[in-house]
């Protein structure tokens, strides 16, 4: 509920800077490996939009999937639900490159 | 209608807020342990094993997280350490402004140690920075040894792992080395303490390490970089 509403309030701000009245699509991005749930975050934003200057708006969610790559061995095909940061092949650390993301794109105003 | 770029992170105010904590932190030389788990897994009474043998060598608070109650606090109070209860009501984690709004109810400069006690859930408290130097993780080994491959993200953030009531393992049939295992594998590098509260085993070892960091003043941010 927090993370919908830090959303709707950075939309709100963009849409103060330019004196906006409606928003009609926010465009955001979660990771895969972030502790937000797709299907939650839209049962938040159904809460949270009426009587809003977002109520007529689609929030587009786009999921970044998990990635992660060995400093020794590049790319390491990763999967979140079975998650092993130990490299397959050399033993070392994967780094995550990809899925820890909580991002507003975009949004389209009127 | 036109389209706006925003490209702006959604933790971004809470982050600002963990910043100002940081800075605080810094400024009055306290060191900042945030300490996560599910509900139950023993956190207020690691806390307490915690405090019992370091209390006469540091000057210590603790600020408690939960939905309602001040029972934790109370717990705390009652071995003579200031403590103050957030009640969050319906929210299921502390945030960085919770906290930085708790502190003001601290003398701050009169304490070097603080401990964070986050409310109980597996999720939500592993994505909120608060500006803390270590995140430690609380884990009840009886829940099972494949919770760390079911919920990898708290794990994955741990700076260490308390596996803790390993007294009841015998009664469990759940592999300490299977589940030793599984953390490992979503968390390479955290040092791990199977503990018991109750018997003292495990203690001495965590207790030692986590002198140490204090000493080294280890922040989080450098044991990163240094993993990296």
């Amino acid at each position: 509920m927090s993370i919908a509403q830090s959303v709707l309030d950075i939309a709100f701000g963009e849409m103060e800077k330019r004196a906006a009245g409606r928003v009609q699509k926010i465009k955001i991005t979660i990771g895969e490996f972030s502790g937000v749930v797709k299907e939650a975050l839209e049962f938040a934003f159904d809460v949270l939009k009426p009587e809003t200057p977002a109520s007529g708006a689609e929030v587009e969610i786009e999921v970044a999937p998990l990635t992660a790559d060995c400093a020794k061995c590049g790319p390491i095909e990763c999967r979140l639900n079975d998650l092993n940061l130990i490299c397959p092949i050399c033993g070392s650390t994967l780094h995550i490159s990809g899925g820890r993301e909580m991002r507003v794109d975009y949004l389209d105003i009127e | 209608m036109h389209m706006i770029p925003v490209e702006t992170d959604i933790l971004q105010a809470n982050q600002h807020w963990a910043d100002d904590n940081r800075e605080a932190f810094l400024r009055y030389g306290v060191y900042v342990v945030n300490l996560m788990s599910a509900p139950g897994a023993g956190k207020t009474t690691v806390l307490e094993k915690t405090i019992g043998r370091l209390k006469d060598d540091y000057r210590l608070g603790v600020i408690e997280g939960d939905l309602v109650t001040t029972i934790d606090a109370d717990r705390i109070a009652a071995l003579g350490v200031p403590s103050y209860q957030i009640t969050t009501g319906t929210v299921c984690h502390l945030d960085a402004r919770m906290v930085h709004n708790a502190i003001h109810e601290f003398k701050i400069k009169d304490l070097n140690l603080l401990f964070i006690e986050n409310v109980g859930n597996l999720v939500c408290p592993a994505e909120f920075e608060l500006g803390e130097d270590l995140k430690i993780m609380v884990y009840s080994t009886v829940d099972g040894a494949e919770k760390p491959k079911k919920y990898p993200l708290m794990f994955h953030e741990a700076d260490a792992v308390i596996l803790n009531k390993i007294d009841l393992l015998p009664y469990s049939g759940v592999s300490l080395e299977e589940l030793i295992r599984n953390v490992r594998e979503v968390n390479p590098w955290a040092p791990i303490f199977p503990v018991s509260c109750l018997t003292g085993e495990g203690l001495s070892d965590w207790i030692a390490w986590f002198r140490l960091e204090i000493a080294e003043g280890n922040t989080r941010m450098r044991r990163r970089a240094s993993a990296a």
